[in-house]
C-alpha cells in the first residue's frame, strides 16, 4: 500500500470515529487509532443502535460483520470484552467496535442487524459464557454435547477437566476426570533481568516515610 | 378416508458421510424430499487451537495454522505472520515477500483443484477427482522441496519464510505452470458444459449480493454473487500490489457460478506465480533482526552471539509489544483473519481465528431451504468447506 493511500485511509478512519462520537455522544466511551486500526469502545446497551447506524449510514456503509469474538481480562471489573470487526466495501475501511461484559451482564444480540452474528455469538457463549440477550438460538456450538464450563476463559485449565475413552465392557465412550501421567509443564519464560523489579528490599519503608513527611504529619 | 396427519421427517446426515466434506453432522427436517430446515452441528473436529496458541510462543503457534484449513495450509500461516509482523514492526525483505506470494498462490491452486474435483464428485463425476489429485501431488512435491513437508509446511514465519528455496525449484515450478492450463482445460471439458453437472448446479443455492454481505461471505463465494471485492486488490499485502492479475466476478450467485469463479481464479493464480518467478529478486528471505528471526545454521556454528540468539529464540521466543490487530489475507476460501492481542509477553494473549468457512456454513440453512435433499450436497460442495478451519 502506498503512503498516499495510507494517509487517505487514516483520514477515513478519523472521520468515522468523529461521526460516531457526534451521533451517539455519551454512548461512545473511547475512540482510538492504533497501528492504523480504528477501535471504538461503545456502551454495551447501545451496541445494536451503533451497528445499525454504521450499516445504514451513507457515509459509513459497514455492510459486513467479518468477525465477532470475546476476550477475557480476569483482572478487570467487567472481565469480558466482545469485539465486532466490521468492513465497509465501498469505503474500503475496517472498524473494531468493542463492548464490555461480565458473567451477569448480558450483551444485546445483534443477529437482527447482521445475520452472520448468529453463530459467532453462539461461539462466544460457548467458549466464554457471555450471554447474548435476544439471540434466537443460543446453544453451544463448538464443544461436545453436554460439555460443562467455558474453555477460553483464562481460569479454565488447558487440559480441561474430563477426558474420554472407549470402554470395552460398557461398549460406549466414557468420561473420566483428567489424569496426567506427567505433571503439566508450564515454563516461566520471563528472563530474570526482564522480570526483575528495580526496587531493593526495604525500599517500601522509605516511600512510606516520604509520604508521611509530604503530608506534614 | 379420514385426513391423515403428515409429520415432518428428521434426517441425520453425517458425521460420517462422504459428501459432508469432513465431520459435518446435519440434522435435516424434511417435508418429503424437500428440506424444511438444515441445522449443521459442528465442533466434532474442535481441537481448541485458540486455547493452545495462548500457551505457546509465537513461533510455536505457526504450525497450528497449517492444521486449520489443511487443503491450503500456507495461506493461514500468511495471516498469522502478517499479524505478528504488524504488532512487532518487523520488515520482510523483498525476496521473502515474493516467495510468500508465490506459495500463497500455489496454495490457492491446491485448494481450488481440490474443491472443484471434490465438488464434481459430490454431484456424480468421478474422473476429475482422479486427475486433480495428480496435479495436487505435483504441487505438494514443490512444497516438500521448499520446506520438507508436503502438507503442513510451517514455512511462512513472522518476518519472512523459514529458509530460501533450493536451486532449480523455480524452473520446475515454471515448467509446471506452463503445462497446467492444459489440465484446467481438460477439467473444464469434463464439467463446464456437462449437462448433468449443469442440471445439478445451475440455479441451486442462489444467494444475492445483499444476502451474501449480510451473512458475512467473502472470497469466491462473495464474488460469485457479483460483489467486486478481493483483498489482494483492495487491501494489498506483501507484493500483491505489484502483481498483474484480474479478479473474475460472476453475477448469479448459484452453485454453478461459484464453480466458474474458482476455475477462472486458477488461471489468474498462474499469472501471479509466473510473474513472481520472473521478478524474483535476490537477497535475504527473512527479516535481518535476529531478535525475531533465527540466524542461519552455519552462522550459529561460528558466532557466539548467533548461538545465544538461536538459544533464546527456540526456548523463550521473542516478546511482542503490547497491542492488538485484526489482520487478514485473501485465503482461497475467503477472508482469513487473525485477531491477535498481545500483552507484551512471549505468548499471544488472545488469538482469534476468523475462518471464512464458518460464515459460509452458517448460511447453509438459508441456502438449502426449499431445495431437494440431493441439492444440499451441491450446496456444501460449492461453499468450499473444510472442517479443520471451521471447528478450530
Amino acid at each position: 500500500m502506498s503512503k498516499e493511500q495510507k494517509l487517505i485511509e487514516k483520514d477515513g478512519l478519523k472521520v468515522v470515529g468523529e461521526t460516531l462520537a457526534k451521533n451517539f455522544g455519551s454512548a461512545i466511551l473511547s475512540v482510538k487509532i492504533a497501528l492504523d486500526e480504528l477501535s471504538v469502545h461503545v456502551e454495551t446497551s447501545e451496541i445494536q443502535k451503533v451497528l445499525v447506524f454504521l450499516r445504514d449510514d451513507i457515509n459509513c456503509q459497514f455492510k459486513l460483520l467479518m468477525e465477532l469474538c470475546g476476550v477475557d481480562y480476569p483482572e478487570r471489573e467487567n472481565r469480558f470484552e466482545v469485539v465486532y470487526c466490521l468492513l465497509s466495501l465501498s469505503r474500503n475501511i475496517r472498524l473494531k467496535i468493542r463492548v464490555s461484559a461480565n458473567e451477569r451482564i448480558p450483551v444485546p444480540s445483534v443477529v437482527g442487524v447482521f445475520s452472520s452474528a448468529g453463530w459467532w455469538e453462539r461461539e462466544v457463549w460457548d467458549l466464554f459464557g457471555i450471554f447474548f440477550s435476544g439471540h434466537p438460538d443460543l446453544r453451544r456450538i463448538l464443544s461436545d454435547y453436554g460439555f460443562e464450563g467455558h474453555p477460553l476463559r483464562k481460569d479454565f485449565p488447558l487440559t480441561g477437566y474430563v477426558e474420554v475413552r472407549y470402554d470395552d465392557s460398557q461398549k460406549r465412550v466414557v468420561y473420566e476426570p483428567v489424569s496426567l501421567t506427567q505433571e503439566f509443564r508450564d515454563f516461566d519464560f520471563m528472563s530474570p533481568w526482564e522480570g526483575i523489579q528495580k526496587v531493593l528490599p526495604g525500599d517500601e519503608k522509605a516511600i512510606d516515610v516520604a509520604d508521611k513527611s509530604s503530608k506534614g504529619d | 378416508m379420514p385426513d391423515q396427519e403428515i409429520k415432518n421427517f428428521t434426517l441425520n446426515f453425517g458425521p460420517q458421510h462422504p459428501a459432508a466434506h469432513g465431520v459435518l453432522r446435519l440434522v435435516l427436517e424434511m417435508d418429503g424430499e424437500v428440506i424444511d430446515r438444515a441445522d449443521p452441528h459442528i465442533g466434532l473436529l474442535h481441537r481448541g487451537t485458540e486455547k493452545l496458541i495462548e500457551h505457546k510462543t509465537y513461533m510455536q503457534a505457526v504450525p497450528y495454522f497449517d492444521r486449520l484449513d489443511y487443503v491450503a495450509p500456507q495461506n493461514q500461516e500468511h495471516a498469522f505472520a502478517i499479524a505478528v509482523e504488524k504488532l512487532a514492526g518487523m520488515e520482510v525483505p523483498p525476496r521473502g515477500k515474493y516467495i510468500r506470494v508465490m506459495f500463497a498462490e500455489l496454495g490457492r491452486l491446491l485448494n481450488h483443484i481440490f474443491n472443484i474435483c471434490a465438488y464434481a464428485m459430490d454431484v456424480g463425476a468421478m474422473t476429475p477427482m482422479l486427475w486433480g489429485f495428480e496435479e495436487r501431488e505435483k504441487l505438494m512435491a514443490f512444497c516438500e522441496r521448499v520446506s520438507g513437508a508436503r502438507l503442513h509446511m510451517a514455512y511462512f514465519r513472522p518476518g519472512g519464510v523459514a529458509m530460501d528455496m533450493p536451486d532449480g525449484l523455480t524452473e520446475d515450478i515454471m515448467i509446471w505452470a506452463e503445462n497446467f492450463p492444459k489440465m484446467i482445460e481438460d477439467l473444464e471439458g469434463l464439467l463446464t458444459e456437462n449437462r448433468i453437472f449443469k442440471q445439478r448446479t445451475v440455479g441451486i443455492g442462489v444467494i444475492s449480493s445483499d444476502e451474501a454481505m449480510d451473512w458475512g461471505f467473502s472470497g469466491p463465494n462473495l464474488r460469485a454473487s457479483g460483489v467486486a471485492w478481493d483483498l489482494r486488490k483492495s487491501q494489498p499485502y506483501d507484493v500483491y500490489d505489484k502483481m498483474d492479475f484480474d479478479i473474475p466476478i460472476a453475477k448469479h450467485g448459484d452453485c454453478y457460478d461459484r464453480y466458474l469463479i474458482r476455475v477462472y481464479e486458477m488461471y489468474e493464480s498462474l499469472k501471479i506465480v509466473k510473474q513472481c518467478i520472473e521478478e524474483l529478486p535476490l537477497g535475504p528471505v527473512s527479516c535481518d533482526d535476529h531478535k525475531f528471526s533465527p540466524p542461519s545454521r552455519s552462522e550459529m556454528k561460528n558466532s557466539m552471539e548467533a548461538l545465544i540468539h538461536h538459544f533464546k529464540l527456540y526456548t523463550e521466543g521473542y516478546h511482542v509489544p503490547a497491542g492488538e490487530t485484526y489482520s487478514v489475507v485473501e485465503a482461497p476460501k475467503g477472508e482469513f483473519g487473525v485477531f491477535l492481542v498481545s500483552d507484551g509477553s512471549n505468548k499471544p494473549y488472545r488469538c482469534k481465528i476468523r475462518a471464512p468457512g464458518f460464515a459460509h456454513l452458517q448460511a447453509l440453512d438459508m441456502l438449502s431451504k426449499g431445495h431437494m435433499l440431493a441439492d444440499i450436497v451441491a450446496n456444501i460442495g460449492s461453499l468450499d468447506i473444510v472442517f479443520g478451519e471451521i471447528d478450530r
